[in-house]
């Protein structure tokens, strides 16, 4: 068996496994880096409200299912006109409110959205509508 | 009955295809397949609730025009409604969104107008917002249920589903609808950078979808009364259940003469107006 204009033919492999793993290698030890989160606010703003440090769910819970959990108040809010929300947690009611309850404690969109949301390359579009919180140390974006 | 066997196969096929689904779902995304305990979702407990939510418009108590713009500001501040301005300073029409605004006897009740009544009626501006129909056009033409009957009577509009098709707008014979057509962060009031302000509890709206007034159905569920009328000279506007005969709405309305606007239309308008010279006309 021959390989014929095999040297083109490897040339050409070479060169296209070298630009389709191109951006592999360009972001080696970038961009890929995990985002170091910042959650001081929160605590402290949590025990004011509530006595303890809690979040409406466990924390591990709440950064998996966070999205899920937006989703059913949401709809609960706007169309079935509940507010309140009892935590599986701990019991505590909490009020279902983006602006009014996550955002109080969370009192940073910076730290505590858009870090790991520009780390995962998610763009939901809460702040399309809804109203973040003024970032305490720099100016808004 | 019946059934042929291509048919059953069809079902059972589609049927066994839907539970393998769900339990991939189940398995891979283990929390809240079918979300939280209905238990766990409470109305608040301070909520004002209602059979039915209507209004009064009692007009003989807005004294001047700006009695009326009073109101509108406040319930526009508190929606955070944007408010575009031409660059001389008047109201952009083009852009123009709006809960509550004014509108003339003719406009506001026409048919109803003749060509002798008086310049005082004529002129009156009533103020006008979305009736909050029994039977709502715009609920029946929304392809998306973005717009809906909560069962207090209060015709609601989820801004989530909103897809913009504006149909909801040439459903409604009385204009309570307004479109975003650009981002309503860039009307000067609303634009924190040019010194507006903005209400932090309740959003804003995006460009591309259609808004009105709820009756602030969310200072309902905290147990306040609508923005207006807080705002309202004292008795002005009246708000109550029109279902319980011993509200003071229900009593007016038994007692006293009030007019619609449109009613012909058989859309059940639920904001009521007295119009009247004096206290008893």
């Amino acid at each position: 068996m021959r390989l014929y204009n095999g040297g083109l033919i490897i040339t050409g492999i070479v060169v296209f496994l070298a630009l389709a793993t191109f951006p592999f290698y360009y972001n080696i030890g970038k961009a890929n880096a995990k985002p170091d989160i910042k959650l001081e606010p929160a605590i402290k703003m949590s025990e004011e409200r509530y006595g303890k440090k809690q979040c409406v769910e466990p924390k591990e819970w709440i950064r998996r299912e966070h999205m899920v959990l937006l989703n059913h108040w949401r709809d609960a809010v706007v169309r079935d006109e509940n507010r309140g929300y009892l935590s599986t947690d701990t019991g505590t009611r909490f009020n279902m409110s983006l602006q009014n309850e996550c955002m109080q404690c969370h009192s940073s969109k910076k730290n505590f959205c858009d870090q790991c949301h520009n780390y995962m390359a998610v763009k939901p579009f809460c702040w399309d509508c809804h109203i973040a919180p003024t970032e305490k140390e720099e100016a808004r974006s | 009955m019946s059934m042929k066997r291509r048919d059953f196969l069809k079902i059972a096929g589609i049927s066994s295809i839907l539970s393998v689904g769900a339990k991939i779902a189940e398995a891979t995304h283990p929390a809240w397949v079918t979300g939280p305990d209905p238990k766990q979702l409470v109305p608040n407990k301070q909520a004002l609730s209602a059979k039915r939510w209507a209004m009064i418009v009692d007009m003989t108590k807005f004294k001047t025009e700006a009695d009326t713009l009073k109101v509108i500001d406040a319930c526009h501040r508190a929606h955070n409604v944007p408010d575009f301005r031409t660059p001389d300073g008047k109201v952009d029409k083009k852009l123009e969104v709006k809960w509550i605004w004014q509108a003339g006897f003719e406009r506001a009740f026409p048919g109803q107008d003749n060509k002798y009544m008086s310049e005082h009626l004529k002129d009156m501006p009533f103020m006008v917002l979305c009736n909050h129909c029994d039977n709502p056009p715009c609920v029946r033409v929304c392809p998306t249920q973005a717009t809906y009957k909560l069962k207090n009577g209060i015709t609601m509009q989820d801004m989530h589903r909103c897809i913009g098709c504006r149909f909801c707008m040439a459903g409604c014979p009385y204009g309570a609808r307004s479109f975003n057509w650009v981002d309503p962060r860039k009307a000067a009031n609303l634009d924190v950078k040019r010194g507006g302000k903005l209400n932090n509890e309740y959003p804003q709206r995006t460009k591309g979808v259609v808004e009105k007034c709820t009756f602030c159905t969310e200072r309902l569920q905290i147990g306040k009364m609508p923005a207006c009328v807080e705002a309202a000279p004292k008795g002005a506007l009246l708000f109550g259940d029109l279902e319980d005969q011993n509200s003071e709405i229900r009593k007016i309305i038994t007692t006293r003469y009030t007019i619609r606007r449109k009613p012909d239309l058989g859309t059940g308008p639920a904001i009521y107006y007295l119009i009247g010279g004096s206290d008893h006309a």
